[in-house]
């Protein structure tokens, strides 16, 4: 038999990372501040059902746009030579190696009522337009922060799809679109899961982006949690059943999405 | 069963396939295959002297009746590259046609080209009498197997085959009654709900071949696919290849740089080189009359040595005069004098026309090679008798077994 040893290091580091404070998140959801049992917590939650909606439709429309923007430039990505699509990478990277912050910000400052972009629909005579602190800024803001992590596993995905690969579709008679439908798109399909995984979680949960780029009308889960833990109605044991709440949503969606991965594949198995 | 040396060795190796193609074809097909026009035509050009026609240029087009596919003053460029030069080539329908040559020839390229996945920078491409050029690949009534085989691995071994079955939007009663035929074909039937990854290379290349021939093409094209089989699959393969192209009376266009494969299966081979066709004929015209110093070189293991035409019937070389069956040179004109290692008869000194000492011996199953230095030219010889190293023997040839070779212009 294997000697454990070498994982011991990284099994000590989940249980006190993860492990206990996940504990702890489920403690707080469940106790009042003086530590009784409590169910009230959870079920305060229920009147937040509208942020918690407006939350996964956000990250939803993000993950969607993202996916739509990522998947072409992938697939051509892959398609290129090798040092255009090393080029390009670092492209797509280089924006990820700015702060996020700053990047957010940027975008505050283009899109304000007295922004640039206003500004340059002035001078041809229109708008202001109201851009910022509206559900259209926020999804802007995700699917800008986020797209390198759709583009890079479907690129990583599609470069092992070899050129004969496609040619033996050709050479079967698929034309374009059935070559894509039938022989790229469930090759791809690992990396589709891994990108929106790494799209939608953290827009689900961010606050930041809404924060600055929604203003207090477009307020997300995220936003509430944090409201919950330093924000003025200081309630850990609220917080903490929300987080719960949102985690059990995440796998929910997450779980929903695997299905329908599933069934497709099937599909196409016939 | 000891045969004597390398050529009976090939062309017994080409009766076992031949015959056990016999068994499972109707006999009209069988003999429509093997009377093809290169044992006929090409054999009389080949009896010519020299090497008039070493290059298939333009000009040099043959006229074919029942031509499925017609290549015209074909020229590919890859990066400045021209990878083939003014390629002439006509194929007939349901024959075994090869194309024989090392790496870098241009052999996958003719095949990619007849596929539609290269564009020729200049040139013809004929399929039936139609112009197909521009035709893209998915609308060409050819099948390809890959090299590496290019199986769909998110796909079974039945949706594999069906492929191009479903792309045609055929009922589902008809694509699993093609598609089980096909499997039978190949010997794979019951495998049809293994995955990809499930299976051997050589069950992977029956897939690819199912694939391409479930769709019932005119013409299917095989780049190198035994390439990566271990010797004893490829050799069973050969044979089941060539049994399914007599069972399904489909033209195969064959690439291969394995001139064993290339003589045991195919009804025509044509032999490439530098993106110039070498020699066009039967295996047994290119084996026994090559047309250059390159294809006799390429085709079996070969002495190649300068030599001086005489006159006719006479050529000299290695210090001696032979008798010889060529003619129509000009006197003292520089040839190749080509003569293969199984024709070169080991004899005591006294009796041979040139001596030598030998200098190795390698064991090879049914036959010894023998290294021969013979007045600085080492010539190899293949014999059923080993021989001491270093002794002083003789070596005697017929007239049959001297090829005269016009000297190739490089």
């Amino acid at each position: 038999m294997k000697s454990k040893l070498p994982a011991l290091p990284y099994l000590i580091w989940m249980a006190l990372f993860i492990v206990v404070p996940l504990g702890l998140v489920v403690y707080f959801a469940f106790t009042t501040a003086d530590g009784q049992f409590t169910i009230a917590n959870i079920s305060q939650v229920g009147q937040y059902t509208g942020v918690l909606l407006r939350s996964i439709w956000l990250a939803a429309v993000a993950t969607v746009l993202c996916l739509l923007i990522a998947y072409p430039l992938a697939f051509f990505l892959s398609r290129a030579n090798y040092s255009i699509q090393r080029t390009l990478i670092m492209l797509v990277m280089l924006p990820m190696w700015m702060n996020f912050l700053l990047r957010t910000y940027a975008w505050m400052t283009l899109l304000e009522t007295s922004g640039l972009i206003n500004k340059l629909l002035g001078l041809i005579g229109l708008g202001p337009v109201q851009m910022i602190n509206t559900p259209g800024a926020v999804v802007l803001g995700m699917v800008y922060n986020y797209l390198p992590f759709m583009i890079l596993p479907l690129h990583s995905i599609m470069t092992k799809i070899e050129n004969t690969t496609l040619e033996a579709a050709q050479d079967l008679g698929a034309n374009w679109w059935q070559s894509f439908r039938r022989v790229v798109l469930p090759l791809s399909i690992p990396g589709i899961m891994t990108g929106v995984t790494m799209v939608f979680v953290p827009s689900i949960s961010t606050f930041i982006i809404s924060r600055m780029l929604g203003g207090g009308g477009n307020i997300l889960i995220g936003d509430l949690i944090e409201l919950q833990f330093i924000g003025s109605s200081y309630n850990p044991n609220l917080g903490s059943a929300i987080s719960l709440v949102m985690m059990v949503i995440v796998l929910l969606c997450m779980s929903l999405f695997n299905q329908f991965d599933k069934s497709e594949r099937e599909g196409i198995y016939g | 069963m000891l045969t004597k040396d390398y050529k009976s060795l090939i062309v017994e190796w080409y009766l076992i396939v031949q015959l056990s193609v016999r068994h499972s074809v109707c006999p009209l097909s069988r003999d429509a295959g093997l009377k093809t026009f290169c044992g006929v035509e090409s054999k009389a050009v080949a009896r010519k002297p020299g090497g008039e026609l070493q290059k298939f240029r333009k000009g040099d087009v043959m006229l074919l009746e029942n031509c499925i596919i017609k290549l015209k003053d074909l020229v590919v460029d890859y990066d400045d590259e021209r990878v083939i030069d003014g390629l002439d080539l006509e194929i007939r329908d349901k024959e075994f046609v090869t194309l024989l040559g090392p790496s870098g020839c241009g052999k996958t390229t003719t095949l990619r080209v007849i596929g539609g996945f290269v564009e020729p920078s200049a040139g013809e491409v004929f399929f039936d009498g139609k112009d197909i050029k521009d035709l893209p690949p998915h609308k060409r009534q050819v099948n390809t197997v890959f090299q590496r085989y290019a199986l769909f691995t998110h796909l079974n071994v039945y949706e594999n085959v069906a492929f191009g079955l479903r792309i045609q939007k055929l009922s589902e009663d008809e694509i699993r009654q093609r598609v089980t035929e096909m499997l039978r074909i190949v010997n794979l039937s019951g495998y049809e709900r293994r995955s990809i990854d499930q299976l051997s290379g050589g069950q992977q290349q029956r897939v690819a071949i199912a694939r391409a021939l479930v769709n019932q093409p005119r013409v299917l094209l095989l780049d190198e696919p035994l390439g990566a089989l271990d010797l004893k699959l490829r050799k069973d393969m050969q044979i089941e290849l060539k049994r399914i192209q007599k069972e399904t009376e489909i033209t195969f266009i064959y690439v291969t740089h394995d001139q064993e494969e290339a003589l045991t299966m195919s009804d025509t081979v044509v032999v490439m080189n530098q993106g110039v066709i070498q020699q066009i004929g039967s295996p047994e015209d290119i084996y026994n009359e090559p047309k250059n110093a390159f294809v006799a070189d390429f085709i079996g293991e070969s002495n190649i040595l300068p030599g001086i035409m005489k006159r006719d019937f006479l050529v000299e070389f290695g210090g001696h005069e032979f008798t010889c069956v060529d003619k129509g040179f000009a006197p003292n004109e520089q040839v190749d004098v080509v003569v293969r290692p199984e024709d070169v008869k080991i004899v005591p000194q006294i009796a041979g026309q040139l001596t030598g000492v030998v200098e190795s011996i390698i064991f090879k199953g049914v036959h010894f090679e023998i290294s021969i230095d013979a007045m600085g030219h080492r010539w190899i010889v293949h014999s059923t008798q080993s021989e001491e190293v270093g002794a002083v023997v003789g070596m005697s040839l017929t007239p049959d077994d001297i090829h005269i070779m016009k000297k190739m212009e490089e």
